[in-house]
This record gives structure tokens, C-alpha cells and sequence, in this order.
């Protein structure tokens, strides 16, 4: 029980760490009716930046400073890429996005090669904060846990009572209305786009230390970020929060279960020859977590096409 | 007058297939018939891609699952083949690696062609995650890390092509790229075809003469997956391996620019696609490490400034050149060029440096670029792209009201030839 | 010919969120009427269209097309039961060319349906019927050129003519000469007149000029609600109509 809580504390710092980019994804896709293809790419750029500052002149200062970099380098690349593509219609917008994170991996390549960066855990954080049954909770995760939450309780304070918040909630419920706005729309465009790059990066700076820092790690997150959204519902902020939590808790947990369908049947009187290891019924479920966002996600189109939570046919 | 145009083409045709048939007895250089092979099964998975992007306006970002699948179909089948079970040339084993696309593009085309647009794209890019994800823990059928190859040279013997000799798979590949890719321009001129591209302008209406567009879209992805598929099988037989990349997202992506810089609007766009993406691919890799990001920066540049691709801007030409025009324009295009050639220096040395430094590290800074030698780690050489960077940049950015000027120039007067 | 409904509305309701669009619409338009409705804006005269052509599925209510329950089945089911419909904003397929949007239209109804073993050159009856349609359109010159660079009266033109090509015999044109000048609306009122013959015409308008020279039947919805249903002459006395809409009108 202990260790399934354990299990469930990992599953939901990842999943907090899932909803920083869904989140923006979200936000911006309503908003612009672009998907940024390219969203977990910011993400490993604000690993990266961190990593760079914080060799310079240290971790806290990196915090502060990556995701702003990072968000300004969204708001131009909007501003000078997205705007020009955007008279094409969205198949453009999404092709546009698409060779930017490729060219991103490849500028990353560039800058920093292949290999994984040393960018590790500040020593003030890098200590078990309290155990819990022979688990060790520490204190980066909650550190982690924090800075998300805080991050999203400033996000919705934004959205709840600016007047930019209001426009962003009237696209959300009425994607149609964001043409009537008037002139200002490509302004608020852009500082979404600023704020949900923005968001991706400090997911970075948080989430490149505790995990990896290596050129793959846009491409193997992105996917996950976008099996979210379309899982939780498109558009909808509450849905992308859900499946976030329950994609992190899911694939963390699955990782660490070593039963396999034939188990499973055996538990139910069946059992099933042993000799082929290599087929699907010995598989461990530990082995083909790798595979079950993506298979909860066809289920779920299959089912409901329009996700947890999502109110529009797209 | 269609009867004049039908005889040129069915002329183009026939130049084209002596050509082709002509080939291997003039190239004796291996290097170029493995090319020219590459090539072949590039054209027909970028027509294959082609389908849905630009006939049907669908963005896929899973098309290799249906090339590999078919793929690794065609190497099991070669097994059996080879153990002497089934009696079916080599051959015709792209048409197994197509009846599998196909079956495979129906059962997962179900679910991705229930909607169009983003979420279409999504759905595939999720649906290639699947396979490719699967394809570590399924090895029986994609064989792991090795993968799973075969000896072509075996079965029976068809036309006396013993798939020995690297010309004998050229003509197989060469055979089956003129059949597809006939057979995908005559889908184009069916019901089907023309109300796919219905479908892409406006579903709405489509609905409203009385189609299905989930229909369309689901008939045409399953098509696409055919051919794809039979890509796939030539490119079992051309390389007797295959390994679990070939469902990834890299192969994917790759089809999904071929067809992209050649052009989506023509049907034959992504021929230019093939063609180029297998040159840079197998010529520019030798040379350098960035190949990836140069076709990237290309990529994006075609996105943002030739939506139309390649072949869109030749056509953009053809009128000019039917009028005898193209001198208007030519002394624009050349005050161009030298800028663009300075901007290019300057930013291939800087690609260049930087990917010498971080991927070999300091051990080795001696470096090359077009016969000259330099310490990549010095500052000269850096100072010298960013110059030439700037530089160039600069002077592109005041030519190019030159060339805009002399395209409006241009296209006054082709607009005054057609009034009267 | 005795009287047969071709379309009838049972007691349609339709709402968005809260708001309520439809409010209990009940209409029976017999076979081979000119019907027009008429009423203010925002009334749901365009939402009407919407829901007996399948684009919106009915809240509340049932919708028949010639005595066959036809609510929620997507549009392509309807069409397919002989019910065609033009758009207030024009809506084609713009890349197309002309004579290719007009043979569009025709694949299906002429039985060639999904066929992708068929080569369109060859679909001799197909050509020959969007030809002759082009020349009632008066559009035979301009059949090569692409469906989005006609001028706006000549969109209009291929809308109607799109709209009739599959053979539906019950027609729906919204607001089919918004946005004319007079003589043009002259020219397409009479090739209305022409197309719809022996056909069900059921049409949204706002020009009082051609629903008077139009339709046999006029219906008025006002805030969601049928205020009157007659003929011509009757809607023309009709108080309460005056009241809510022509008296308008007038001023």
C-alpha cells in the first residue's frame, strides 16, 4: 500500500510536469487553432538553457531566467514564422511547427552534440526530505510538485481575472468569437504563444535535471503531450489536467508491475504454455508501458471521440 | 485538341520507359543503380504520401507504418520462400508488401479518418507511436534490434531475373514504380479521386452532392496504404533487411517532406521530392554530419516562402517561359544570386564549425571545408561566416525588391497578352 | 396530382446552449410548391435549412422529406433521398474548375459513386449532362476557368446550378440573390423559375421583389415561431405579418 502510494506521488509530480506543457498546448491551440508541434522542443530548449546557466551562475538564477528566454524565443518565432504561414491555413501552421521542432533537435545537435548533458539536481534540493516505509520522497520532487502548482494557481489567477484572461476564456468556450476581438487579436496571439513556450521551458528547467537532458527528449515527451490533449479533450483546460495526472500516474506505474496477461489468466484457472517468452501473453505489463498512452488513446477515439472532457467536434 | 496532347504524352511515356529500360547498360557504377534504386522506391512512396496530403488534404504524420509493415510482410513471405514452402517469384513481392499496407491502412484508417485536419494528424502521429512502440516488444515479427532480413535470390525465376545482379532489381523496382505510379494517376481521374479532392476544398458541400466525406477519406487512406505498402516491398528486396525504423517517426517525416519540397498541388511534385531527398540523403550525408539540418532549414523555407513546393515554382515559370519572358527576369535572379551564395557560405561554416566542435569534441579541430583547411577551435574562421552571414544577408535584402520588381514587371505583362 | 407533403416539420425545436433558436416549428410543403420564408433577422430561417438538410440535428421535434422521418441522418443520407440545397455564402469547390464542380455534382446521382476502377474521360453521360447544364447556366464560356475566380453573379449562377445537378426534386436556396443588383437578380429569378420546374422549392429570401414573383406559399418566422403560413395575397393582408415584418419593411 505504501509503495503503491509511493508509486502514486511519482505518477503525479510527472503528470504536474505533463499539464505545464498540456496546458500551454491547450491555451494556444484554442486560442490559434494551431497545434505547436513543436511545443515539447521549448521544453528541452529550457532543459538546455537551464543547464548552460546554470554552470554559469547557478540553478535559481536559471529558474528565472530560462523559461524568459525561452518564452521571448516563442513570441518571435510567432511573430516571424507562425504569422507568415498562418494566411496558408493550419495544415501549414502544423507543417511549420513540425520542421521547427525537427530544426530544433538539429540546432541542439549543433550546440550542445548528442550526448546526454551532466545537468543535475541543485545540492541545496539533491536529499531525501522524509521516508515512508522504505521509500524515499525527495525533496526535488516536492520542490518539482511546488513550483508546478504554484505555476498553474499564477496561470489561473491570469485566466480568472486579467482582462487578456477574459479574452482567453471567451476563445476557450467560443473559438469562433476570437476573430470579433478587434485589432489587439495578434498581440494576444503572440503573448500566448510567449507564455505557453514559456511554461514548456520552465517544465524544462524543472523536469531536465530530475529526468534526462539529451536531444531525444523533445520527441519522446511530445507525443505523450499530445496523447493528453486529445485524451483529456481538445480545448478543454480540466480535461488536459486529468489525463495529464492520469497518463503520469499511469505510465510511473506501469513501469514497476511485473505481471503479464498469461498471470493474469492463471490467476483464473487458465494456464498457457511457457515456452515462447517472446509472445504477447508473457509480456509484462512493466514491458509494454511503453505502448499504453498510445493504446489508451485509440481506445479512447474509438470510444469517445471526443475525449474526457471535450465539448467540440473538431 | 486532346488528341494531340494524348499522343505527346503517350511519347513522354515511352521515351521515359526506354530510358529507364536503358539505364544499367550505360551506368556500370554500382553507386549510381543503388541511387537510382533508392530513388524508385522514394517516387512511389511519395506519390503513395501524396494521396492524402495533397488529394486529399490529409497531414500524415504515421505514413511508414504502412511502408514498413509491408515491409517486414515481404521479408516473412521471402522466408517462406526461401524455405521452399511457397512457390511465388521474388518479383512480384511488392504486391504482398501492398496487400498488407492495404490491410493494415483499412484496420487502422478505421480509427484515423474519422476526423480530418489537426486532429487527423494527431491521431496518425499517435497511431505510428503505437506501432513503433509495439515493434520492441513484438520481436517475433520485427526481429528486434537486428530486424529481419532474406536472401532475394531464391523461388522461382521470373523473365530469367535471378535477383542477383543489382540490374535485375533495378528493373523489378523500375517495373513497379511505372505501375504505381500509373495506377495512382488514374485513381486522380476516377469519381473517387476527383471527389477526394472535393473532400479537401470543402467537405460540406461534398456532403451535399451526396458523399460521405469519412467515406472518401477512409477509401483514399486505404489506397495510400497499398501503395505505400508496395513501397515497402521493393524496399525488402532492395536491401534484403529491414529494421524497426522503417515504421519511426524519422521515415515518416521524411515522406512527408519528399512530398512537401517537391510540391502536393501536382501530382508529380513528389517525384522532384524523391529525387532530391535521396540525393541529399545518400550524397550530402557523405559529406557532412548537418545534412538533417540543412534539408530541415529547406524544409521550413519552402513552408514559409513556396507553399507549392518545388514544382509550384516551376510552374510558376512556365507561363513565362511560353512567352519568351524568362530574359525579364533572369538579370534579377543573377544580382540574387551572389548574396545568396555569400549568406550560404557564411552559414554553412558556421554549421559546419560548430557541429566539428561539438561532435568531435576538442581532440580534433583540424577541419575541411571545400579544400580548406582550418583549426575549427580559432577564431577566424567563426568571424569569417559570421561576416560572410551578415554580409550576404544584408545585400540579399536589398536585392531582393529587384526581383520582386521584375516578377510584377512579368506578370503585367503576361496579364496584357491575355486581355486582348 | 393530389396533395402530398414533401417536407414536414413536426414541432422542431432547436437550441444552442440556453438559447433557444427554433421554438416549435410545425410546416407541411406540398409537392411541387414554390415556398418561401420570409421574416426578420436572426429569426432562424437559416438554422430552419440547417436542420432539414442535416447540418443540425433537430432538439426537439421530427422532420419528414416525402413521408420519410429523416431527423439526424447526416446530410449525405438526406441528399441522397432527393433533397439538395444551396448556401447563403457561396460554397464550392473553389480549385476546381467550373465544369468540374458541376460534374461533381452529378457522380453520384448518376450512379458512380465511390468508383475508384472508373476513369471520369471516359463518363460520356456525365459530360454531356454537365454540358447541357453549363448552357443553361449560361456558363459554358467560362467552364475551364477555376470555380473561385468567377465573378460574384456567376458563383451564384454555378451554386444554383450545383444545387440542381444531382436531380433532387425537393430544393432548398438560401437567400439565392443576396448581394445582386437588379438585373442580375432578374436573370437568376428566372432561372430558379426554369430549374425548379415540377420540382419542390422551399427558399429563404429577403428580396420581397422576387418572393412575390417566386413562390406559390410564403411562411413567416418570427424569434423562432411561424407567425403565418398562405398564399401570396394572404400573407400580403395578413395584420399580424404587417405588424411584425412588412409594416417594418415599409419604413
Amino acid at each position: 500500500m505504501d509503495t503503491a502510494f509511493f508509486f502514486l506521488f511519482n505518477g503525479i509530480v510527472y503528470g504536474l510536469l505533463l499539464f505545464m506543457l498540456s496546458s500551454g498546448l491547450t491555451l494556444i491551440f484554442s486560442m490559434m487553432g494551431v497545434l505547436n508541434f513543436a511545443h515539447a522542443s521549448f521544453y528541452m530548449l529550457g532543459a538546455y538553457f537551464a543547464y548552460q546557466i546554470s554552470t554559469h551562475i547557478g540553478f535559481w538564477p536559471a529558474l528565472i531566467f530560462a523559461p524568459l528566454i525561452v518564452g521571448c524565443l516563442g513570441a518571435v518565432i510567432e511573430r516571424y514564422g507562425l504569422r507568415t504561414v498562418h494566411r496558408h491555413g493550419h495544415v501549414a501552421e502544423l507543417l511549420f511547427t513540425f520542421g521547427l521542432a525537427l530544426l530544433i533537435e538539429e540546432i541542439v545537435i549543433l550546440i550542445w552534440g548528442r550526448n546526454p548533458m551532466p545537468y543535475s539536481v541543485p545540492s541545496e534540493l539533491d536529499f531525501a526530505l522524509f521516508e515512508i516505509a522504505g521509500n524515499s520522497y525527495s525533496a526535488y520532487k516536492i520542490f518539482m510538485m511546488l513550483v508546478s502548482i504554484s505555476m498553474l494557481l499564477f496561470l489561473y489567477g491570469i485566466i480568472a481575472r486579467t482582462r487578456i484572461g477574459m479574452i482567453i476564456q471567451a476563445a476557450l468556450t467560443h473559438p469562433e468569437t476570437v476573430d470579433t476581438l478587434g485589432h489587439n487579436v495578434s498581440r494576444v496571439f503572440m503573448l500566448v504563444f510567449g507564455v505557453g513556450t514559456g511554461l514548456a521551458g520552465l517544465a524544462g528547467v524543472i523536469g531536465g535535471n530530475a529526468f534526462v537532458t539529451e536531444p531525444g527528449m523533445a520527441r519522446a515527451l511530445g507525443t505523450i503531450v499530445f496523447v493528453v490533449i486529445i485524451v483529456g479533450g481538445l480545448g478543454s483546460l480540466t480535461g488536459a489536467f486529468v489525463a495529464s495526472l492520469l497518463l503520469g500516474v499511469i505510465q510511473t506505474t506501469a513501469v514497476a508491475v511485473d505481471v503479464s496477461l498469461a498471470d493474469l489468466v492463471a490467476t483464473v484457472g487458465i494456464t498457457t504454455s511457457a515456452a515462447d517468452a517472446n509472445d504477447l501473453m508473457h509480456k509484462t505489463l512493466s514491458q509494454v508501458a511503453p505502448i499504453l498512452p498510445y493504446l489508451f488513446m485509440v481506445l479512447m477515439l474509438i470510444s469517445r471521440p471526443r475525449g474526457l472532457f471535450g465539448t467540440r467536434d473538431a | 485538341m486532346n488528341h494531340g496532347l494524348r499522343l505527346l504524352s503517350v511519347i513522354a511515356v515511352l521515351t521515359l520507359v526506354a530510358v529507364l529500360a536503358a539505364v544499367p547498360h550505360v551506368v556500370s557504377s554500382g553507386f549510381t543503380l543503388s541511387l537510382l534504386n533508392q530513388i524508385g522506391i522514394g517516387v512511389v512512396f511519395a506519390l503513395s504520401y501524396n494521396m492524402l496530403l495533397g488529394q486529399s488534404g490529409l497531414l500524415s504524420f504515421g505514413h511508414a507504418v504502412y511502408f514498413g509493415l509491408g515491409g517486414f510482410t515481404a521479408l516473412h513471405v521471402l522466408h517462406t520462400i526461401t524455405g521452399g514452402d511457397l512457390p511465388l517469384p521474388v518479383p512480384l513481392l511488392p504486391l504482398v508488401g501492398g496487400v498488407m499496407g492495404l490491410v493494415c491502412a483499412l484496420a487502422l484508417g478505421w480509427v484515423s479518418t474519422r476526423r480530418a485536419g489537426t486532429i487527423f494528424a494527431m491521431i496518425t502521429l499517435g497511431v505510428a507511436e503505437l506501432v513503433a512502440a509495439s515493434s520492441n516488444i513484438i520481436q517475433g515479427y520485427f526481429g528486434g534490434e537486428e530486424g529481419i532480413s532474406g536472401d532475394r535470390m531464391s523461388g522461382p525465376v521470373l523473365f530469367g531475373l535471378t535477383m542477383g545482379p543489382q540490374q535485375d532489381v533495378y528493373y523489378v523496382i523500375v517495373v513497379w514504380m511505372l505501375l504505381s505510379a500509373g495506377l495512382m494517376y488514374l485513381i486522380t481521374e476516377t469519381p473517387l479521386g476527383r471527389m477526394a479532392n472535393a473532400v479537401r476544398d470543402n467537405p460540406e458541400r461534398a456532403a451535399f452532392v451526396g458523399y460521405n466525406p469519412r467515406t472518401i477519406r477512409f477509401m483514399m487512406f486505404a489506397l495510400s496504404g497499398f501503395f505505400a505498402g508496395i513501397a515497402g516491398g521493393l524496399f525488402a528486396i532492395n536491401y534484403e533487411i529491414i529494421t524497426a525504423e522503417a515504421v519511426g517517426i524519422n521515415v515518416s517525416a521524411s515522406v512527408l517532406m519528399m512530398a512537401y519540397i517537391g510540391g502536393i498541388g501536382y501530382f508529380f511534385g513528389p517525384v522532384i521530392g524523391a529525387v532530391i531527398y535521396t540525393l541529399l540523403s545518400t550524397v550530402l550525408s557523405a559529406y557532412t554530419e548537418a545534412w538533417m539540418f540543412y534539408f530541415g532549414v529547406f524544409f521550413l523555407i519552402v513552408v514559409l516562402y513556396a507553399p507549392n513546393g518545388i514544382s509550384g515554382v516551376l510552374a510558376a515559370h512556365t507561363p513565362v517561359l511560353r512567352a519568351h519572358l524568362m530574359h525579364r527576369l533572369m538579370p534579377a535572379y543573377a544580382t540574387a544570386l551572389l548574396p545568396t551564395l555569400v549568406l550560404l557560405l557564411g552559414a554553412i561554416l558556421l554549421v559546419e564549425i560548430n557541429y566539428h566542435l561539438s561532435i568531435s569534441g576538442n581532440y580534433d579541430s583540424e577541419m575541411s571545408i571545400l579544400g580548406v583547411g582550418f583549426d575549427a577551435a580559432s577564431w577566424w574562421p567563426t568571424l569569417a561566416g559570421l561576416a560572410a552571414l551578415v554580409v550576404g544577408g544584408a545585400l540579399l535584402w536589398r536585392t531582393l525588391p529587384y526581383v520582386g520588381l521584375a516578377w510584377s514587371e512579368v506578370r503585367a505583362e503576361l496579364a496584357g497578352e491575355a486581355a486582348p | 396530382m393530389t396533395w402530398a407533403p414533401a417536407i414536414e416539420l413536426d414541432d422542431v425545436h432547436k437550441s444552442f446552449g440556453t438559447t433557444s433558436i427554433i421554438q416549435g416549428v410545425s410546416l407541411a410543403v406540398g409537392t411541387g410548391e414554390r415556398h418561401a420564408i420570409i421574416g426578420p433577422n436572426g429569426a432562424g430561417k437559416s438554422t430552419l435549412f440547417n436542420l432539414v438538410s442535416g447540418r443540425l440535428t433537430p432538439t426537439a421535434g421530427r422532420i419528414r422529406l416525402k413521408q420519410r422521418d429523416i431527423t439526424g441522418l447526416p446530410p449525405y443520407r438526406i441528399n441522397r433521398l432527393g433533397l439538395s440545397r444551396s448556401f447563403q455564402i457561396t460554397n464550392m469547390f473553389h480549385r476546381m474548375s467550373v465544369v468540374e464542380n458541376v460534374r461533381c455534382a452529378l457522380y453520384f446521382a448518376m450512379g458512380y459513386g465511390y468508383a475508384f476502377w472508373r476513369l471520369c474521360p471516359r463518363l460520356r453521360d456525365v459530360h454531356d449532362a454537365a454540358d447541357a447544364l453549363l448552357e443553361r447556366l449560361q456558363l459554358s464560356a467560362r467552364r475551364d476557368v477555376p470555380a473561385g475566380l468567377l465573378s460574384y453573379a456567376e458563383q451564384r449562377a454555378l451554386e444554383i446550378g450545383m444545387t440542381v445537378a444531382g436531380g433532387a426534386d425537393v430544393l432548398l436556396m438560401d437567400e439565392p440573390t443576396a448581394g445582386m443588383s437588379r438585373s442580375e437578380t432578374e436573370r437568376a429569378v428566372a432561372l430558379i423559375h426554369e430549374l425548379s420546374e415540377n420540382k419542390t422549392l422551399v427558399m429563404v429570401e429577403h428580396d420581397m421583389q422576387v418572393v412575390f414573383d417566386l413562390a406559390t406559399q410564403i411562411s413567416v418566422l418570427c424569434y423562432g415561431r411561424l407567425i403565418a403560413t398562405g398564399t401570396p395575397a394572404q400573407i400580403k393582408a395578413d395584420p399580424e405579418v404587417k405588424a411584425a415584418y412588412l409594416g417594418v419593411e415599409a419604413d
